[in-house]
Order: C-alpha cells, then sequence, then structure tokens
C-alpha cells in the first residue's frame, strides 16, 4: 500500500512568526532580567505582594540600622528594667539597654541567618536532588536514604546537640548548623521532580544529540524546576528564622550578639514577665512572625506560579 | 417537542489573565426522546464544552454567558444547587473519557452504586446493603459486566472495564438523555469496538437519548442516527448519519466544505493506493474576533461574502448547513426545480 | 504486602542508621565530648565507678581504641539500655532520668498531634471546598500566622496571660511539687490541668502545617475527574466533599506525616522548656545547660528512635486507608 499525502502537516497553531532570539539582543545581563522578572510576576499575586513589601521593610530596617535606631543596642546606658517610656521606647533590659534599638538592630542577624542559612540548605538540596535523581542506580538509592534519614532525625533536638558541642558561638555556625538540619526535605521534592523530568522527551533527545551530562542537567532539567527551587529556598528561609530564633532564645548562639532571639533569651532569664515588661517580650516574637509571615506569603505566589490550580481567580 | 432544546447557547472561558475565548458561539439545537446525536470536531470546536453546557456541568472559568436551556419542557440553564441536583435523576447524565480517574480510587465498585442510589433515593426504594447488590448486579449486567466487580476497587479493573462501570452508575439514574464525552478515546480499537457496541444496545433497549462526543468520524457514523458537526465552537452541519455516508457524487453540494474534507481524510486501510488529504492551516484562534465564517481561510470555497458575514445555520437538504455557498447554490437548484 | 515489606525493612535500616548516626556524632565532634563529662562528673564531686566510666566512654568515644570494638559495645550497650551517668541527675542513671521523663512527652505530643490533626485537616478540608471565598481567606491568614508563630513564644506569652495574670494555669511543671506521681484522680486531673497549656501551644503552632496540606491537596483533588463525575451523577455536596474529595486529599497528608512530626518534636521542645514540663525535651534544655553530654546524646538517641517508630506506626495505618497499596 501507497500512502499519498497532499498536505504539508500544519505548524503550530494560532501564533505568527516567533520573534527571534539570540546573544546580545539585551543589555541587561540575564540572571538580573530573570529576577527582575520573577519579582514581577510574583508582584502580581495578591499574597507575594504583600510579602515581598514586608520583608523589603524588614531588610530595609537591617540595612539602615545605625540611622533608624536611637541608641546603641549594646550600651548599657539606661536605668535596667524600666518599662516603656518617652526615651526608651520599649523599655529597658536588665543590664540597662535600649530594648527598641535592640529589635532594629536584631534585624540584621535574623534576615542574615534566615536568608543565608535558607540559601546554603537549598544550595546542598539542589545538588543532592539533581544528582539523586538524574539517574537510576547507586548515587540514587545511596543519596535517596541519606535524605531519608536527614529527614527522620528531628532538627532541632540535633541542632540542639549540634550547637552545644561546636561551642563556636559565631554567627557562621549558627547558619552552618541550621542548614545542616534543613537541607533534606527540599532534596528530597527535588529528586521526585528530577527523576519525573528524565523521563520527559526534551531530556531524552537532549542526551541522544551527545549533550554532555551538566549540560543536560543545568540547561534542560534546571530552568524547568525553578519554580520549585524557588519555593524551597522560601520554605527553608522560614524555617532557618525560626530556627535561629529558638536557639538564641537557648542560649546556644552567641548571648553577645543582638538579635530578636537573643532579647527574648534575656528576656527569659531577666523574668521579664514578671517585673511587667511584656512589650519586651512581645515585639522581637512579633518581628520574627512578620518575617516569618512575609517569606510564606511570598511563597505562596511561588506556588501559583507552579501549580496553575492553585493561582487566585 | 424537543427532550433537550439549546437556542442561541454562547459559553465563554474567562482566564484570570488574558482574553476571554467563546468556546461555544450562538448554538441552536433541538434533541428528541430516543435519538442517537453524534457531535463531532477536532480539538477546540467547543463539543465538550457543549455536552458539558447541555448537562449543566460547565465549571470555572467556564460560565454560560446567554441562552437557553430547557430540558422537557423546563429551563434547566438558571437551576442551582439543590433543584440542579435532584433535577438528574431521571434527567440527564454526563459520562466522561474513561481511564484512571473517572471513578473514585478508595471506595469499591459496590459503594459507589450505593452513592448514586442513595443520592436519588425515592421512598419505597430499597437502598439497603442487599438493596444496593441487587441494583448494581442488574446495572453490571446491562453492560456487560458481572457481579464480582461490585467487591473490587477501581484499580483492580481495566479501562474498558472501569468505562463500563461509569455507564452503569450513570444508568442508575434512569436518565432520559445521557451525554458520552469521548468514551473510548482512552482505550484501544478492539474495546474500543466492544464498548461502542453496548453504549449502541442500551440505547436501543432503554431508549434514552443517547449524545456522542468524538473527534473520531469513523466512530460517528458507525453508531449514530444524526450527526452534528462543528467547527471554532459553531455548528456547521447537522444531518442524518445516512446521508453523510452516501457516495460522492450524491452529496456534492450538500455539505459543508468543512465536513467534505473531514471525511476525505479516512480512507479505506485496504485499498491499494491511499490517498490522504489533510485540511491545509490550523484552527482559528479563539481569542480573537471572528469576522464572517470560521472555516473561510482553510477552505477551498471562500468568497467575500464568506469573510465578511457569519453565515447562519439554516435548512439545506436533508439537514442544516451553515455556509453561504452552499446555501446560494441550494437555492439555485430550488429555482431550477432540481432539489426540493 | 509488598508495601508492609518494604516499610519494615526501611523501618530497621533506618533504625540500625539513626543508633549508627549516634555513635558516629560525638566521635566527630572537636574537643573531647568524654574528657569534658568526666571532668563534668568529677567538679560535681559525684563519684564514678569503673563501669560508669566504661558507659560513657562507649557512649562518647573510647581513646585508644579500635573503632570497630567501640562500635560493638556501644551497640550491646544501647541494648541494654546502659547510657552512662548523668551529673545533673546525680545517682540516677540517664536510662533512669530518661525513663522517668518519657511518659510525660509522649502523651503531650501523643494528644497533641492528634488534636491538631484531627483540627487542622477538617479546617483544611473546609477552606479547600469553599475556594475563594471568605472562609478560605481567613482560614489561610489564620493558619498562616498562626503557624509562624515561635512555639516558645507563644508559651511566654500564654504563661503570662493565661497563668501569671488570670491565673487559670499553673505556672510550671507537670504536677504540683510535693505530690508524687501515681494514678489516683487528683493526681490525673492535677497533670492535666498542667498540661493544658503546653498542649495548647503545640497544637496551634503544628495545625496550619496540616491546615495547608489539606487544603492544597482538596484543590488538586477537586479538579480530577472522579470528582467531576460524582457531581454529574447528582451526589450530595456532603457526600463528595468528604467521601470522595477529602477521603483521598488525605492521602498525600498521611505519607507526609512522618516529615511533619520533626517540627512537632521541636517544638515540643521548645515548649518545655518555657513550661518546665518534666518531659525529654525540659530534659534536653537540661543538658545543653550544663554540657552534660551523655545525657544529651542519649536523649537525642530516644527522640529520633521515638519518632521512627511513630512514623513506622503511620506507615502501617496508610494500608488501611489506600486500597491501591494493598497488591
Amino acid at each position: 500500500m501507497t500512502i499519498i499525502s497532499a498536505v504539508p502537516p500544519p505548524e503550530a497553531p494560532g501564533k505568527a512568526a516567533s520573534v527571534p532570539s539570540g546573544p546580545g539582543r539585551h543589555a541587561i545581563p540575564g540572571p538580573l532580567r530573570f529576577t527582575g522578572r520573577a519579582v514581577r510576576t510574583l508582584w502580581s499575586n495578591g499574597k507575594a505582594r504583600l510579602g515581598l513589601i514586608i520583608l523589603g521593610l524588614i531588610v530595609a530596617m537591617a540595612v539602615f540600622a545605625p540611622l533608624l535606631a536611637p541608641h546603641s543596642p549594646a550600651a548599657t546606658t539606661f536605668r535596667p528594667y524600666l518599662g516603656p517610656g518617652g526615651v526608651n521606647w520599649l523599655g529597658t533590659t536588665g543590664t540597662g539597654q535600649d530594648v527598641f534599638s535592640q529589635l532594629i538592630y536584631g534585624a540584621r542577624i535574623s534576615v542574615l541567618v534566615g536568608l543565608g542559612a535558607g540559601a546554603l540548605a537549598t544550595l546542598t538540596a539542589v545538588t543532592v536532588g539533581l544528582l539523586a535523581g538524574y539517574r537510576p542506580g547507586l548515587a540514587d538509592e545511596l543519596l535517596g536514604f541519606v535524605t531519608n534519614l536527614a529527614l527522620v532525625v528531628p532538627a532541632l533536638p540535633l541542632m540542639i546537640v549540634l550547637a552545644a558541642y561546636l561551642q563556636g558561638h559565631s554567627v557562621w555556625t549558627i547558619v552552618l548548623v541550621v542548614a545542616l538540619t534543613s537541607w533534606a526535605t527540599g532534596a528530597r521534592v527535588i529528586r521526585s521532580q528530577t527523576s519525573t523530568l528524565r523521563t520527559r522527551e526534551f531530556v531524552t533527545s537532549a542526551v541522544f544529540s551527545g549533550e554532555r551530562l551538566p549540560r543536560v542537567v543545568f540547561r534542560e532539567i534546571l530552568p524547568n524546576m525553578t519554580s520549585l527551587v524557588a519555593a524551597s529556598f522560601f520554605a527553608a528561609a522560614t524555617a532557618a528564622v525560626l530556627a535561629e530564633a529558638s536557639l538564641e532564645f537557648l542560649g546556644l548562639g552567641n548571648p553577645a550578639t543582638v538579635s530578636w532571639g537573643t532579647i527574648l533569651y534575656y528576656a527569659q532569664q531577666q523574668n521579664a514577665l514578671l517585673t511587667g515588661q511584656w512589650l519586651m517580650v512581645l515585639t522581637p516574637g512579633l518581628a520574627i512572625v512578620l518575617l516569618m509571615v512575609s517569606l510564606t506569603l511570598i511563597n505562596f505566589g511561588v506556588d501559583a506560579l507552579s501549580n496553575p490550580r492553585l493561582r487566585e481567580k | 417537542m424537543a427532550l433537550l432544546g439549546a437556542e442561541h447557547l454562547n459559553v465563554g472561558y474567562q482566564p484570570s489573565r488574558g482574553q476571554r475565548i467563546w468556546a461555544v458561539r450562538d448554538v441552536d439545537l433541538a434533541l428528541e426522546q430516543g435519538e442517537f446525536v453524534g457531535i463531532v470536531g477536532e480539538s477546540g470546536s467547543g463539543k465538550t464544552t457543549l455536552g458539558h453546557a447541555l448537562t449543566r456541568m460547565l465549571r470555572p472559568p467556564a460560565h454560560l454567558e446567554s441562552g437557553v436551556i430547557s430540558f422537557d419542557g423546563t429551563d434547566i440553564a438558571s437551576l442551582r444547587g439543590e433543584r440542579l441536583r435532584r433535577q438528574r435523576r431521571n434527567g440527564f447524565a454526563l459520562v466522561l473519557q474513561s481511564g484512571m480517574n473517572a471513578l473514585n480510587p478508595v471506595r469499591t465498585i459496590a459503594r459507589q452504586f450505593g452513592d448514586v442510589l442513595k443520592a436519588h433515593a425515592q421512598p419505597g426504594e430499597d437502598t439497603s446493603v442487599d438493596g444496593v447488590l441487587r441494583s448494581g448486579t442488574e446495572l453490571l449486567a446491562a453492560v456487560r459486566l458481572g457481579p464480582e466487580v461490585l467487591r473490587r476497587f477501581p484499580h483492580e479493573l481495566s479501562g474498558g472495564m472501569r468505562q463500563r462501570v461509569s455507564i452503569a452508575l450513570a444508568l442508575a439514574l434512569q436518565p432520559r438523555l445521557i451525554v458520552f464525552d469521548e468514551p473510548t478515546t482512552a482505550l484501544d480499537v478492539i474495546v474500543q469496538q466492544a464498548v461502542m457496541q453496548t453504549i449502541k444496545d442500551l440505547q436501543r433497549d432503554r431508549g434514552f437519548t443517547a449524545v456522542l462526543i468524538s473527534h473520531d468520524l469513523g466512530v460517528v457514523l458507525d453508531t449514530a442516527d444524526r450527526v452534528v458537526v462543528m467547527y471554532a465552537g459553531r455548528i456547521v452541519e447537522d444531518k442524518a448519519a445516512a446521508a453523510l455516508t452516501a457516495c460522492q457524487h450524491e452529496r456534492q453540494g450538500l455539505y459543508h466544505p468543512y465536513t467534505e474534507a473531514l471525511l476525505g481524510c479516512y480512507a479505506d486501510p485496504r485499498a491499494d493506493v491511499v490517498r490522504l488529504a489533510g485540511i491545509p492551516g490550523t484552527p482559528p484562534d479563539l481569542s480573537l474576533p471572528q469576522a464572517g465564517c470560521s472555516f473561510a481561510p482553510r477552505c477551498p470555497l471562500a468568497e467575500q461574502i464568506c469573510r465578511d458575514v457569519d453565515p447562519p445555520l439554516s435548512p439545506l437538504g436533508p439537514g442544516r448547513v451553515a455556509c453561504h455557498v452552499r446555501a446560494r447554490t441550494a437555492n439555485v437548484d430550488v429555482e431550477a426545480g432540481r432539489v426540493s | 504486602m509488598r508495601y508492609v515489606l518494604r516499610k519494615v525493612v526501611l523501618f530497621l535500616v533506618t533504625l540500625w542508621a539513626a543508633i549508627t548516626l549516634n555513635f558516629i556524632l560525638p566521635r566527630l565532634m572537636p574537643g573531647s565530648p568524654v574528657d569534658a563529662a568526666l571532668g563534668k562528673l568529677a567538679s560535681a564531686g559525684v563519684p564514678v565507678t569503673n563501669a560508669e566510666r566504661n558507659a560513657i566512654e562507649i557512649q562518647l568515644g573510647v581513646p585508644h581504641a579500635s573503632l570497630f570494638t567501640q562500635y560493638g559495645d556501644y551497640l550491646r550497650n544501647i541494648a541494654m539500655l546502659r547510657f552512662g551517668t548523668s551529673y545533673s541527675f546525680p545517682g540516677q542513671t540517664v536510662a533512669q532520668t530518661i525513663g522517668s521523663a518519657l511518659p510525660w512527652t509522649l502523651m503531650l505530643i501523643g494528644a497533641s498531634t492528634i488534636i491538631a490533626f484531627v483540627i487542622g485537616t477538617l479546617l483544611g478540608v473546609y477552606a479547600g471546598w469553599h475556594r475563594g471565598r471568605a472562609a478560605d481567606s481567613s482560614i489561610t491568614v489564620g493558619a498562616t500566622f498562626f503557624g509562624a508563630f515561635p512555639p516558645f513564644w507563644l508559651g511566654l506569652l500564654l504563661l503570662y496571660l493565661a497563668a501569671f495574670k488570670l491565673g487559670w494555669f499553673p505556672i510550671k511543671g507537670g504536677y504540683n511539687p510535693g505530690s508524687s506521681p501515681d494514678w489516683s484522680l487528683s493526681f490525673v486531673s492535677d497533670a492535666l490541668r498542667h498540661s493544658v497549656l503546653p498542649a495548647l501551644t503545640l497544637i496551634v503552632t503544628t495545625m496550619s502545617g496540616w491546615v495547608f496540606g489539606m487544603r492544597n491537596n482538596m484543590i488538586n483533588i477537586l479538579g480530577e475527574d472522579f470528582v467531576t463525575f460524582a457531581e454529574a451523577n447528582g451526589l450530595r455536596s456532603r457526600t463528595i466533599s468528604l467521601l470522595y474529595a477529602a477521603r483521598n486529599a488525605l492521602l498525600p497528608n498521611v505519607t507526609a506525616f512522618g516529615l511533619s512530626l520533626g517540627s512537632v518534636v521541636g517544638g515540643t521542645v521548645l515548649v518545655e522548656g518555657v513550661f518546665s514540663y518534666p518531659g525529654v525535651g525540659g530534659l534536653l534544655f537540661t543538658a545543653v545547660t550544663n554540657h552534660d553530654f551523655p545525657l544529651m546524646q542519649a536523649l537525642l538517641l530516644v527522640i529520633t528512635v521515638s519518632m521512627l517508630v511513630a512514623i513506622f506506626a503511620v506507615d502501617l495505618l496508610y494500608v488501611r486507608l489506600d486500597p491501591r497499596v494493598r497488591r
């Protein structure tokens, strides 16, 4: 049987000729353009917009702390155990430090550790997830097992034990400890997504056309997981903020630095509630909540980007 | 009086971002009791949307923009909530494509029958466990399945069996009209044939109005009495199936060019030389306003009037056709006494 | 059955890995935890018998001994629950100390988790079913806000408001000091009174995870064909939302239970610290403050193993819920 086809196969429906693309079309560098586009897309989602605004304000507070805080946070120049008043808007600590200034400066550590540990954890998660998900076999099984183990060991107790052992008491110790205990959730998700993507045609065709493994992973698979990685980052950052505050509260951080967690640590040590200084307890906690909520709100926007069913009407 | 009538039906999809798409435009359709109607069209023609609209199963972002839908004389377009739900018993039913997700994965088939029967139970009907098993066995037998299926979970059944169970569940409503939305698309050809035969037999034995939605003209011509062809959200042809299978020279001049092209896409696989003719071009972008006949860009007969004025669906020969050129030549023939 | 077998194997292997991790950890840390522990015991004036010194060394690192023999001794000790002596509680072995604290924590976590799961799931179902409407928005906003509360902070606030200011609940402890634990009605009701605030803190902070998970699952499931088909067949709203949608949406939440347990445990540690509740969390708090390594190490092991057992139990429960894994 001969088959004669009288009509050429149809082109892709709907669109006119596609816009030619190529290197050097834009003056702004790629990653910056990408971030700009990402922020714009998130901005269109109501919840994410609110989150971005709050986060922006907190980061600004951290950056401009010296300008915003009326006094130095560590200076013990005031009378201790004061309630809120004209000079000290939120009162003073048991050693005569201004709580309001501490609150403003405290943003620095919380933002730094939150975003830093979140980024470190996400980087680890992406690396492990991509490696594990890309090829079935020994690497996949082994990394998968390590990931599951890391998931099962409870995070805070492990962090506590590690911090107690390390006794480094520097911010970087905290960042390391937090990142070490929170990479596994992201790794698991990324691994499963990678192993789903690797069976898709565009990956198979890239492999067959001779592209080498790192290129396939970075050029074909990773770009399809951007929203997943972003969601992972924001979730990790949220958890990191809480973890850092918890460690500081338990006295495992560096009590000499000022962070929202240490304010609460001293509040507990100095029985702030019994001395009636409830603002000293309320405000740092509220600040932690706001930072975490802002990150979660942004994550709503990222979720909606990747799952159309969750998009707002 | 028609069992189900739609007049000037318009259905739009309003996405959160972007243009509204008109999926169904100005559809007039009347379905009689006991008819077997096939609705044919390519992807995006609006056939599934129409099927969902007729059974009041449209979901946001799809919405019924305007038009009247009447079932047995009652306007059902404005029904909501509990009144709409009750209307489904002894009313209209929808059977979806087969596949993994047509049935609730965590309930046995027996329980799912129970859910349907209890949801519409009239006083005096037996909805006890035994009653449900009895009714279930009866309904399954009608679709040629044995009673052991009742104890199973959906994942333990094959695709074809799941599709038959879906049909049996719809039958539990004792509907007077059933819309089958691509019931065999996900099945292989052999199973497809068996399921279609079952549907044909059921329709003949029980006398409900069947509406078969499919992109496969062959399947429709094989089972339906009447064929409705849709393109870009409009009905372009509405005729008896027998008329469509008539020979080439007999049907010349009475068919919409799109229908003719569709018929030309099929070839006899047993022939020595097979001529495959596709339809050049692509379906239109439904988010853009459509001036004139939607098929004009791809139509070999297109004239200026086709590009300017939307052709009305008017009676022509043994049915209805929406085409200026055909309508004009038919009038000439009528006047010349050649065609009545 | 294959599913169950796989879960059993996974449980055993992970159990072994957790025990081994616990073995490796102190030996990786800088400094010598053993010397620190022995030193602390000496300065606390606690006499250390050779057997006790041996136990501590096996836990934390025997100098100049092969890793292999250490590991063997370690496993044997674990099996016999010999964790050494703690100087935070002289006169008791670590095993005894943990043993008296564990039931308190188990009851607190157990009750809080179940209540949080039930309420959170119901709220998530409601929010998902009424997606986009006022109920959904308020539930989502509420869950986001309350879920971000650091457990220790909420605990402090509740302590201040309900216990200190209003005096409705006791300020600290698990039971009135001076009474000794038994099963009498007065003790049990006293213990319950003491556990209300800690439990409330835990419930509020862990509930949001279930709410969001369930809501997202509901939204995904509601787009599935079998829900559309159920509606086309005219099933009642309640039947569809509960027996068709929620019942299926529940499944991913159950599989994710293990993941969330870690944060529940973390929260418990903080809450017990704030309320001075006599559970293992409070013990960990004490151990860390005192740099009590043997106690800390043993606590980590006990907590991890308890979590593994709980996750395993839930995995087995999953078989009852999803017929697709029963092959």
